[in-house]
């Protein structure tokens, strides 16, 4: 059995009256990629939140490769190998893209040239190398996804938190980067993603996690979680599993 | 690494440049200028080093510049030290006062107009506690004997005082230079564009920050000693009221912020455009700072990126006509 990179116990966090994340318990093995998933606002990028930093849990701990990490600030989590990307991409816009992802490698490269240099390597693997000198804030939305996940990678990360970065692509945009995801879960890297698009959670996920109105409903491999009951009603509605079994039934008898 | 290159030629180019002034020319009204214009351009390098690359908009510069003035004349008045050694003073003290405002508003995360108003409200108690207690002279000021010797930071031309403020001025130029192509530089400058994005990639921006409020404020306090010596005299309205805050932000915005050069732009073309209108309009009162006013909101509104990004705006113009 693989031993846990991630594993979080009992998450729970509320805004005000929302409780947001309610008693998530789930580990992420080493060297896996894995995804979450759930409706919108069932608390997924909450959840990366807590993991990494960015928000306190209420309670319930956070451990990573087997520390007590629960409330460290993020560019701390970083520094250990934990980085997580935006849903909402976050460029430094003034910067070119060289420079934005030269900000992660300077993790571990102090020499500016390096680190310059460094960033050219990562544009090439995530296919952005056309656009290196390019302001980011003139990117398209798909290179603005390339670019945060350039920038994380760059960091050098056991462990990748992808938050939708296939969000708002076309289907040949998904198409050139889920091998690109593929690519860095191949690498070594353990890599977690939130992803809405179901045929790139489908194709690369090895572990699914379901998460509705703040908590796990589900979890297994895809086809397992896909044909979950409770999974398609979060999804489509309170009775849709008993309808859509009962027209399947309607059919088979036809 | 090119460009790094090519810059330390220009501030190079630059320094041998101004060095040269003095021997052409002997007019104290011409080196006067000179002199003016740089210390108004280390005051806007120093606000650039923090509002330009760190995006941190401060309005109360003058704290750090009157915190080194002060020291600056009191380490010799009072403690009798030698003017070279009390500028060490005066530039370490500026930069713990710095060290301590930023640790204070950069704890509670405090940004934008948040900001702005502390480092306001900081800049006039530090005015009002000189105005009140005894060793800062109070409403009177302080004045430092007359004694022109290089041993005691005082000339008797304009020329000593250029080289001095020449020399603080390059090595502003240089800690800028060095923002633009180091790590400290490109984290800097990430916190300013995108603070949660830099902190997921192991930015602590609270260290950050403070380090660019360190170098702002140490080299603010150069300026503060620097007028103590020209003038040997301070007061607490000219070391820590607004008027100084002012000038040091809009040469800074003026001349282009987060630019090696725009600074130095800035200041220079202000105190042209200030020196004009005083021979237009005679000694009328505080008319430079109703220039200043007039020109900031021109180019906030038309250069954004003010004179040094001139050439960038013009671009993206035709480019945004480009592409409809």
């Amino acid at each position: 059995m693989t031993s846990a990179l991630l594993s979080i116990n009992g998450l729970s966090r509320s805004f005000g009256g929302l409780k947001a994340v309610q008693n998530v318990s789930l580990s992420v093995p080493t060297g896996s990629l894995t995804a979450l998933i759930g409706p919108n606002g069932a608390g997924k990028t909450t959840l990366f939140a807590l993991m990494s930093g960015f928000l306190k849990p209420d309670s319930g701990s956070v451990h990573f490769d087997g520390a007590d990490i629960t409330g460290r600030a993020p560019h701390i989590n970083a520094v250990n190998g934990m980085t997580r990307t935006f849903q909402i991409v976050q460029p430094f816009a003034s910067q070119t893209v060289r420079e934005n992802i030269a900000v992660g490698a300077h993790l571990h490269v102090k020499s500016r040239p390096t680190a310059l240099l460094e960033a050219e390597r990562i544009a090439a693997q995530v296919g952005l190398l056309k656009q290196i000198d390019q302001p980011a804030g003139e990117l398209t939305v798909a290179g603005r996804k390339r670019l945060e996940l350039a920038r994380a990678l760059a960091t050098q990360p056991r462990l990748l938190l992808l938050d939708e970065v296939l969000a708002g692509l076309n289907p040949q945009e998904i198409a050139e980067m889920m091998p690109v995801v593929r690519g860095i879960a191949d690498s070594g890297i353990t890599v977690l993603m939130i992803e809405h698009v179901m045929q790139a959670v489908m194709n690369l996920a090895a572990h699914v996690w379901v998460l509705a109105q703040g908590q796990l409903i589900a979890e297994g491999s895809p086809n397992e979680v896909t044909s979950n009951e409770k999974v398609v009603e979060a999804y489509l509605g309170h009775g849709t599993a008993a309808r859509l079994r009962a027209a399947e039934l309607g059919k088979a008898r036809a | 690494m090119n460009a790094m290159l090519r810059q330390l030629g220009g501030i190079a180019l630059f320094v041998a440049v101004v060095a040269c002034i003095p021997l052409f020319t002997k007019s104290g009204v011409v080196l006067n200028f000179v002199m003016m214009a740089l210390y108004a351009a280390l005051l806007a390098q120093a606000w650039n080093i923090l509002g330009g690359f760190g995006g941190q908009f401060s309005f109360g510069h003058a704290l750090f510049f009157g915190t080194g003035a002060y020291i600056q004349a009191m380490a010799q008045l009072q403690g009798g030290l030698n003017p070279w050694l009390a500028l060490v003073l005066a530039v370490s003290g500026s930069a713990a006062i710095g060290l301590m405002v930023g640790a204070l508003t950069f704890r509670y995360g405090l940004k934008g107009s948040y900001f702005a108003l502390v480092t306001l409200a900081f800049a006039e108690v530090f005015r009002i506690l000189a105005l009140s207690v005894p060793f800062t002279g109070a409403g009177v000021g302080l004045m430092i004997p007359l004694a022109e010797s290089f041993a005691n930071m005082q000339f008797a031309s304009r020329k000593g005082y250029l080289y001095l403020i020449l020399g603080f001025v390059s090595a502003a130029l240089l800690v800028t230079w060095w923002l633009k192509h180091s790590r400290f530089g490109a984290y800097l400058q990430a916190v300013r564009d995108n603070e949660d994005a830099a902190r997921a990639v192991g930015v602590n921006p609270f260290t950050v920050k403070l380090g660019a409020i360190g170098l702002s404020s140490a080299l603010m306090g150069a300026g503060g000693a620097f007028y103590v010596q020209v003038f040997q005299y301070i007061d607490p309205g000219i070391a820590f009221g607004p008027g100084t805050s002012v000038e040091a932000l809009v040469a800074a915005i003026v001349g282009g912020i987060g630019t090696l050069w725009g600074p130095v732009l800035g200041a220079v073309v202000l105190h042209v455009l200030a020196d004009i209108t005083r021979n237009l309009f005679g000694q009328l009162p505080g008319i430079n700072m109703v220039i200043y006013g007039v020109v900031l909101v021109l180019i906030v509104m038309f250069l954004p990126r003010g004179i040094a990004g001139l050439g960038a705006t013009v671009k993206s113009l035709f480019s945004k006509k480009g592409k409809p």
